[in-house]
């Protein structure tokens, strides 16, 4: 699914964080935005999933306005994301975590569990092995059952990074999703975005990893105190003067 | 035995009681909403099915039945307002309704003010009120697990991130206190036609801490835990009288006060409830030999 922004600027008070940022993420693409500590990434997230509205600017995703919209209806469009500072549900287990994740795409009417049809028991079962079969699918298959706040801080993000696919959307936001992780395991999720775009999901990532953005990005944003200074194939824009100022300061 | 049951027969039936509205806050409170307004809503529910079966002679399930969907219809437009605000705000907010419909209750002429409603029939059998509660447990039990069930886990755990998957907070938060108020309404037409009579002054803020206090003492991350809260404590003051007269000890003060104690203990040593004792003792025992 397409998503465009259009002059989106945000701001808190006297700080603006975000001016104008204009940029599209292309259908079934990974889309890397990067940019120093403090650039305005996470808040462009969070106004893309509908946690925080613009101040100014449109954000159009699949041809639909969506700036402004709450975040379940954005979710409802097939847009789910995970967060930076991982927000899993702490009492739940792993795989009822994933479980959450399928209100999108669960269709379990209550009134078949309350007359204990069978056909509620066995849709609760698939549901289940739907979401344990995620689980497996980003390396955590044996915790599964394990309370959530127990996990390490690497499975966390791949529980959270399952979550978000358990709802099948169209359009997946990763922010840090390799953070605290070692070379190897960044290397597993890298894999693993690298199989959801396949599959037609357009990503957008949030990465400090920049081995991991390099390989996995069709195009990379490059922001600097709120404002888009580089757009374009990593390759471009990793040799772009405005970058290596934004990452290195000026040459004196 | 028959003396036995002569005589515990009413407090076996406030327990029954006490764990229906012990439900009814669970309703909220399983998706992370802590209102008081269900005292509110028990007095609304007891009066309406009392002047149904007493004024217009109607049938009792009738009243029953209007006893339960009065105060939902009426949490329809309370809840769109006040399910905005979250923690200690809502709780202040719906203490402030509770107080509001005892206050209106005691001000209604046609309910006889202040006085209530006396010689109401007594339909209420110890048959009913377990069929009520063994039905709505089996309706939370059922609810658990299931995609609903799950939203309102998610909810209660953290609503903004619960959000970004697509379940819609307000819709929610709104269904539960509704249906929170339709069983703590059901309650109070239990009660109604149990007692005989209804007063504005049985359902004032107290109340609503009672019902909050089962809840919790018993523990809320099962449906389970606000029954045997409920069970529990109204079942505690009757077992310390009965201790005492066995160690011949005035009834009184005394009781009352190491029924406080017992609170206490329960509150400081099972923080997620009686349902959680097993567990508790499970992690001690451990623990323990862990040590030797």
């Amino acid at each position: 699914m397409r998503l465009e922004l259009r002059g989106v600027s945000r701001s808190f008070g006297a700080l603006q964080a975000l001016e104008g940022a204009s940029f599209t993420v292309e259908p079934g693409t990974v889309h890397g935005i990067i940019g120093p500590n403090g650039a305005g990434k996470t808040t462009l997230l969070n106004i893309i999933s509908g946690v925080l509205g613009p101040s100014s600017g449109e954000v159009v995703l699949g041809g639909r306005r969506i700036d402004g919209l709450p975040p379940h209806r954005v979710a409802a469009l097939g847009l789910t994301r995970t967060f930076q500072n991982i927000r899993l549900f702490p009492a739940l287990s792993a795989v009822e975590n994933v479980l959450v994740g399928q209100h999108r795409v669960r269709r379990a009417p209550l009134g078949a569990r309350l007359l204990l049809l069978p056909s509620a028991a066995r849709e609760r079962q698939e549901a289940t092995g739907r979401a344990r079969a995620l689980l497996d699918r980003v390396g955590i298959r044996e915790r599964a059952e394990e309370r959530s706040s127990n996990l390490s801080y690497g499975d966390q993000r791949r529980v959270e990074i399952a979550r978000a696919l358990s709802a099948e959307p169209r359009l997946l936001l990763l922010d840090e999703p390799t953070a605290g992780m070692n070379p190897v395991e960044a290397s597993g999720v890298g894999t693993l975005i690298r199989e959801v775009a396949s599959a037609g999901v357009s990503v957008v990532l949030i990465e400090h990893n920049v081995r991991l953005v390099m390989d996995l990005c069709t195009r990379v944003t490059v922001l600097n105190f709120g404002r888009v200074i580089a757009d374009g194939t990593p390759a471009a824009v990793s040799v772009d003067p405005a970058v290596i100022t934004a990452y290195l300061g000026a040459a004196r | 035995m028959e003396s036995f049951l002569a005589t515990y027969a009413s407090v076996f039936q406030f327990m029954l009681l006490n764990g229906l509205l012990a439900l009814s806050v669970y309703a909220t409170l399983c998706c992370g909403q802590l209102s008081l307004a269900n005292a509110g809503f028990m007095c609304i529910g007891a009066f309406a099915s009392a002047v149904l079966t007493q004024r217009a002679s109607a049938p009792f399930p009738l009243a029953l039945a209007a006893g339960a969907l009065v105060p939902a219809l009426l949490a329809v437009p309370l809840g769109f307002p006040v399910l905005r605000l979250r923690g200690v705000f809502l709780a202040i907010a719906t203490i402030g309704f509770g107080e509001m419909v005892r206050v209106f209750f005691v001000n209604w002429d046609y309910t006889n003010g202040a006085l209530g409603l006396v010689a109401i029939p007594q339909h209420t059998t110890t048959l009913l009120l377990v069929a009520s509660v063994a039905a709505v447990t089996f309706f939370f039990a059922r609810l658990r697990g299931s995609r609903i069930g799950y939203a309102l886990e998610a909810l209660r755990e953290d609503e903004p991130a619960a959000s970004t998957l697509g379940i819609d907070p307000a819709r929610y938060k709104l269904a539960m206190f509704v249906l929170g108020a339709a069983i703590a309404g059901l309650a109070g037409a239990l009660e109604a036609h149990l007692t005989f009579m209804v007063a504005p002054s049985g359902y004032g803020f107290g109340r609503a801490v009672d019902m909050l206090v089962w809840a919790v003492v018993g523990g809320i991350s099962r449906v389970g835990g606000p029954l045997l809260g409920a069970f529990f404590l109204t079942a505690l003051p009757e077992a310390l009288r009965a201790a005492g007269h066995a160690v011949g000890l005035a009834p009184g003060p005394l009781r009352m006060g190491v029924n406080g104690l017992i609170l206490l203990a329960v509150v400081l040593f099972l923080p997620n409830g009686l349902v959680a004792a097993p567990a508790a003792v499970r992690a001690l025992l451990r623990r323990r030999k862990a040590r030797t």
